[in-house]
């Protein structure tokens, strides 16, 4: 196993198979350089966590990864990231087509306003399902342990849930469409504290199937649920401003354990952010 | 230190609440007096004969309109075949893909000087362009004259209502591998739909009760139409009509148009609030 290293030096994922890998990936909003040099791989079936103070760009990272970006006029990317031996920003590559086989789980639960089996549903149905779409719907929310609470109730709205019901619909949403990897952007931010763990429990299960990337606040969360964890930090820039950047990228057990920067150092052991 | 309230502040709190529940009484009240004396000198008139037949001559008894219920329901539908896809779609634009761009502003203000220009200069335009080309007053005129009155309102709350759609919610079909037009179609405007109806139903009882336009566009006929190319009678213009002739059964019938016209707009109103009502986001 690859031992971390600093930047910009490429840091290898633990497992062989890489799914994501990124090559001095810049993120700029209009002028803002909000992401500096990152370099990474993306172990397939694992769970990789992103942490690190607020606005250090885990989310805008994140983002590039299935392309939402492209929704942030002013957003752009510099750089590679290949996705299965495919560019994501070539200009042949189709961002639906990309969003498929990367699906994304946000911040706060965002269920459509419909009913829970058209949540799950209107996925598989605009991406040309065949299949029997009741097995599908069951299946799905079985996999993102809700099936039980739900079974009864599946013409209601998606919104008359709680929020960690919801939470646990937008991953069965975004598991219905069989991606590869699955994006969280701090999906329990919103939750309470069983909630949580539910989810974290879920997260467990899912990485049998999907390679799964959480950014997550929680140090306690990334230390539970992670196999490799990167470290973002952000730094004031000559002229003004601060940019992101990747401090270090390890296996869980190293980030908190022993970290090769004093600032993962401090980071972990709580002394800032 | 004491915790007591100044008697000063105390009286002056008093005042403004007095003042405060007085005005929106007052408010209240002719809406209440509109309703009772449409009520009271309408409902006598009331009867079957009303919606069945034509209004009849001077000096004559009885008699009815059914063939300004009809037209104003003629008309109505025409303008709402018109300026409820024009609406929904400026709206569309202007929340989905023009968002933020100085042309969506150049829309929305273009909407917004629409809406207060008075209807009679809406009348002349459909004149100009309905009735002169086609060489008569017809339905479809005013039609025409009362969709340009119906768009702006059609426009801004289907705009309110897509714009009350998450972001989130947006990224969320995006983020399952939806294009922009089935995001669009599938989710945000199903979503945005009871505020859809909302406007679409307001901007209907708002059109209903106009009188300015249908006069020099549907103008009016004793008869029922043939078709939508003719003059036909609507509720209002018989009601201007027959307020203002000199006999008596006209005036009552006046009297019981008015009666129809009103709890129409007031049904309408609550439909339009029960679809507001149905609204919840998150
Ligand atoms: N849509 C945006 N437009 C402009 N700047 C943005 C936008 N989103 C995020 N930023 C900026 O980019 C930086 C990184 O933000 P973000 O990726 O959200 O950080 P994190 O998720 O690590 O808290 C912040 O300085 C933030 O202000
Ligand atoms: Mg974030």
């Amino acid at each position: 196993m690859t031992v971390s290293n600093t930047q910009p030096n490429p840091s290898s994922a633990a497992t062989s198979e890489v799914v994501i890998s990124t090559e001095k990936v810049n993120i700029f909003y209009g002028a803002f350089h909000a992401v500096r040099d990152v370099y990474m791989d993306i172990a397939r079936n694992q769970v990789t966590a992103f942490i690190g103070p607020s606005g250090c760009g885990k989310s805008t990272l994140l983002r590039c990864f299935n392309r939402l970006n492209d929704l942030i006029p002013s957003a752009r990317v510099d750089g590679r990231i290949m996705f299965e031996g495919t560019d994501l920003y070539n200009k042949q590559t189709d961002p639906v087509e990309v969003r498929r086989r990367i699906g994304m789980v946000f911040q706060k639960p965002n269920p459509f306003p419909k009913s829970i089996y058209d949540n799950i549903a209107f996925g598989a149905r605009i991406n040309g399902f065949k299949g029997n779409m009741d097995e599908l719907v069951e299946r799905s929310l079985k996999r993102a342990a809700l099936w039980d609470e739900v079974k009864d109730k599946l013409k209601q709205s998606g919104l008359s849930l709680s929020g960690g019901q919801q939470q646990r619909l937008c991953i069965a949403r975004a598991i219905a469409i069989q991606p590869e990897v699955i994006l969280m952007d701090e999906p329990c931010s919103a939750l309470d504290p069983i909630s949580t763990l539910r989810v974290e429990d879920l997260m467990h299960e899912l990485k049998q199937q999907f390679t799964i990337i959480i950014v997550t606040h929680n140090m306690q969360q990334a230390s539970r649920v992670a196999d490799m964890t990167a470290f973002f930090n952000a730094e004031a820039a000559e002229g003004g401003g601060r940019f992101g950047y990747l401090v270090e990228y390890d296996r869980t057990q190293n980030i908190f354990n022993a970290p090769q920067q004093k600032s993962t150092q401090d980071y972990v052991s709580g002394r800032f952010g | 230190m004491s915790y007591t309230v100044a008697p000063m502040r105390k009286a002056f709190g008093a005042f403004m609440t007095v003042l405060a529940t007085g005005c929106a009484l007052l408010l209240a009240l002719p809406l209440f007096s509109i309703l009772w004396t449409v009520i009271s000198r309408g409902m006598s008139g009331l009867s079957l004969a009303v919606f069945t037949e034509l209004p009849p001559p001077p000096l004559m008894q009885g008699g009815g309109f059914g063939n300004a219920i009809l037209g104003s329901l003629t008309v109505l539908a025409i303008a709402a075949l018109i300026s409820v896809p024009f609406g929904i779609m400026a709206a569309i634009f202007v929340s989905e893909f023009a968002r933020g761009t100085k042309f969506a502003n150049f829309v929305r203000f273009g909407i917004n000087v629409l809406s207060g220009v008075p209807s009679i200069i809406m009348g002349l335009f459909a004149y100009a362009v309905v009735v002169l080309t086609t060489g008569t007053f017809s339905a479809l005129a005013g039609g025409v004259a009362l969709a340009i009155l119906m768009i702006p309102i059609v426009e801004r709350t289907a705009e309110e209502g897509l714009k009350s759609v998450p972001m989130e919610t947006r990224q969320g079909a995006i983020g399952v591998g939806a294009t922009n037009f089935q995001t669009i179609s599938q989710i945000v405007l199903p979503a945005a739909l009871p505020s859809i109806a909302t406007g679409v139903t307001l901007s209907l009882a708002r059109a209903a009760g106009e009188t300015a336009p249908l006069l020099i566009t549907a103008l009016f006929n004793n008869f029922y139409a043939q078709g939508i190319l003719q003059p036909i009678a609507t509720l209002p213009v018989l009601i201007y009509n027959f307020a203002g002739a000199p006999y008596k059964n006209q005036q009552d019938l006046a009297w019981v148009a008015s009666l129809l016209i009103v709890t129409l707009i007031l049904i309408v109103s609550i439909v339009a609030r029960s679809f507001a009502r149905r609204q919840h986001f998150g």
